[in-house]
């Protein structure tokens, strides 16, 4: 099911004026922020389809750099955050393409600053409700609505279940999970989507795992 | 995760079976999925009608939208009810007012609840605060209604599509339109069936609806679709009130929709490139708001 809530429906609590265009869309640019885990210094914006065409009068821009600021859909900030930006020290630059995608609301956000660099891709499927469909070239399905942690590895026997025993270990359920790899062998990424919000000490507990590159996660 | 309903046949039957309201479906739904109380979930949805209410009002004490293309029309239409000469009935028109105030202060970029979209979020609260003049319901009858809309839009968001970019204007404020007559129904005290023949007999008059806003704004034609809908609302609420049902199963027309959209030109969903966007005031108006560059787009 792609939508899961009543509150997807009637909600979300926004700034107008489009509920995929404004609010869906600071909400990937709020995954982006809390997946990089820190405020970027640099961000390139790239916009597909119906995002492409209309993203200046839907306040898509201002919408998705103030979910790199961290602001909520409903938060009346979102209307300066091309100012706060700047202030804050984060230089933009949105690109239209023309590219057909699956999905005709579409960005890509690539941010980054001195240490290192990332790129997600997100739709916005309708009412607010968002999906994120690639992380660093993974592809993945995730809806931002739940805790997650993102586990980037080595491809190699056991690596799964090592995590799976660090959760089980401090009792975090886990509710999904996807594995995902470019080729064999090579890099490879955990998606698991868990009951509650995980705490930075287990997630470094688990970057010490052998094998395991890196650890992220999306708070709720 | 257990799910209560994957259609409106099955939201019905439930609702008859247990002789339960949509509303109550929804509310132990929401609980089963979200793992949380229903007070908690009573709570949100308090809080979502609140700022439904407090956008309401000040789009009737009269806004104007940065580019200037909307606002205003709400106070109009209020001023006119208060002349006395309304022909459709002040119910309607007042449910027309309030759909457009909400509109109007969403296309301000001011703070509204998404029903189920933004572009689309004056119908629901619309026809709800006018019908509460007739009906006088309870807080929590208030509440129902917004629960009775969500059931219905899950539907529609699941198995169709609530997005313009997807599906067009008719997956917008023709879904919040048949979502507004569903809950008006239930309120007045109606059947779950003759909601969800109100749903049918909404949504089936806005099957084809585009998505074409000029400029790409969420103003022209937005504002004014959704005082139809919330017109179009109330009328099917009314019809299916009077005893009258829809020949085509509800689940049938939300399919045809999701069809329909499938088939709708690209031009024609929110990309604001055909349609009332490029008619020549369409596209002169986009020129003069975001300059030359964005015209030789459109």
């Amino acid at each position: 099911m792609k939508y899961t809530s009543v509150f997807d429906i009637i909600g979300p609590v926004m700034i107008g004026p489009s509920s995929s265009h404004t609010a869906g869309a600071a909400r990937i640019g709020r995954v982006a922020r809390d997946l990089f885990g820190r405020l970027p210094k640099w961000a390139k914006i790239h916009l597909y389809g119906s995002f492409a065409e209309t993203y200046k009068g839907h306040g898509t821009d201002v919408a998705i750099i103030g979910g790199l600021l961290d602001y909520e859909t409903y938060d009346e900030r979102i209307k300066t955050a091309f100012q706060d930006a700047k202030n804050a020290g984060l230089e933009f630059e949105f690109i239209p393409e023309t590219d057909h995608t699956e999905h005709p609301n579409t960005a890509r956000i690539v941010i980054g600053d001195d240490e290192t660099e990332m790129s997600i891709v997100g739709i916005s499927i309708g009412g607010g409700t968002i999906e994120i469909t690639e992380l660093n070239g993974f592809p993945l399905r995730l809806s931002g609505g739940m805790p997650a942690i993102l586990v980037v590895h080595n491809d190699r026997a056991g690596c799964i279940a090592n995590v799976a025993k660090c959760l089980a270990e401090y009792d975090i359920n886990i509710g999904h999970m996807e594995v995902s790899r470019k080729e064999r062998g090579n890099m490879a990424l955990m998606v698991i989507e868990i009951d509650q919000n995980i705490d930075q000490s287990i997630m470094e507990e688990i970057e010490l795992l052998p094998n395991i590159t890196k650890v992220t996660r999306i708070k709720k | 995760m257990e799910v209560l309903f994957h259609n409106v046949r099955e939201l019905v039957e439930r609702a008859e079976n247990e002789n339960k309201l949509i509303s109550e479906i929804m509310i132990e739904q929401e609980m089963l999925m979200s793992e949380r109380s229903r007070e908690e979930i009573i709570a949100q949805m308090e809080n979502n009608l609140k700022v439904m209410e407090e956008a309401l009002e000040k789009g009737l004490k009269g806004v104007k939208s940065v580019t200037g293309l909307t606002g205003g029309d709400a106070v109009l239409m209020q001023n006119y009810i208060q002349s006395g000469k309304g022909l459709s009935g002040d119910i309607l028109l007042d449910a027309v007012s309030k759909a457009v105030a909400t509109n109007e202060v969403n296309a301000a970029m001011g703070t509204i609840c998404a029903t189920p979209t933004a572009g689309s979020a004056g119908v629901v609260p619309g026809t709800l605060f006018a019908v509460k003049n007739k009906l006088n319901p309870t807080k929590e009858q208030m509440v129902r209604y917004l629960f009775t809309s969500g059931a219905f839009g899950f539907v529609v968001a699941n198995n169709a599509s609530i997005s313009g970019a997807a599906g067009g204007c008719q997956a917008e404020v023709g879904s919040a339109a048949a979502m507004a007559a569903a809950a008006i129904v239930e309120m007045a005290g109606g059947t779950p069936a003759q909601s969800s023949h109100a749903f049918a007999i909404s949504l089936k008059n806005m099957l084809g609806l585009v998505c074409d806003p000029v400029a790409g704004l969420v103003e022209v034609p937005c504002v004014k679709r959704n005082a139809m809908g919330a017109a179009n609302a109330m009328v099917a609420a009314d019809m299916a009130l009077a005893g009258i049902t829809s020949r085509i199963p509800t689940d049938e027309v939300i399919g045809a929709m999701y069809r329909i959209g499938q088939t709708m030109p690209t031009a024609l969903k929110e990309t604001a490139q055909g349609g009332l966007a490029a008619t020549p005031t369409g596209k002169a108006l986009q020129a003069k708001i975001f300059g030359g560059a964005v015209l030789e787009r459109g």
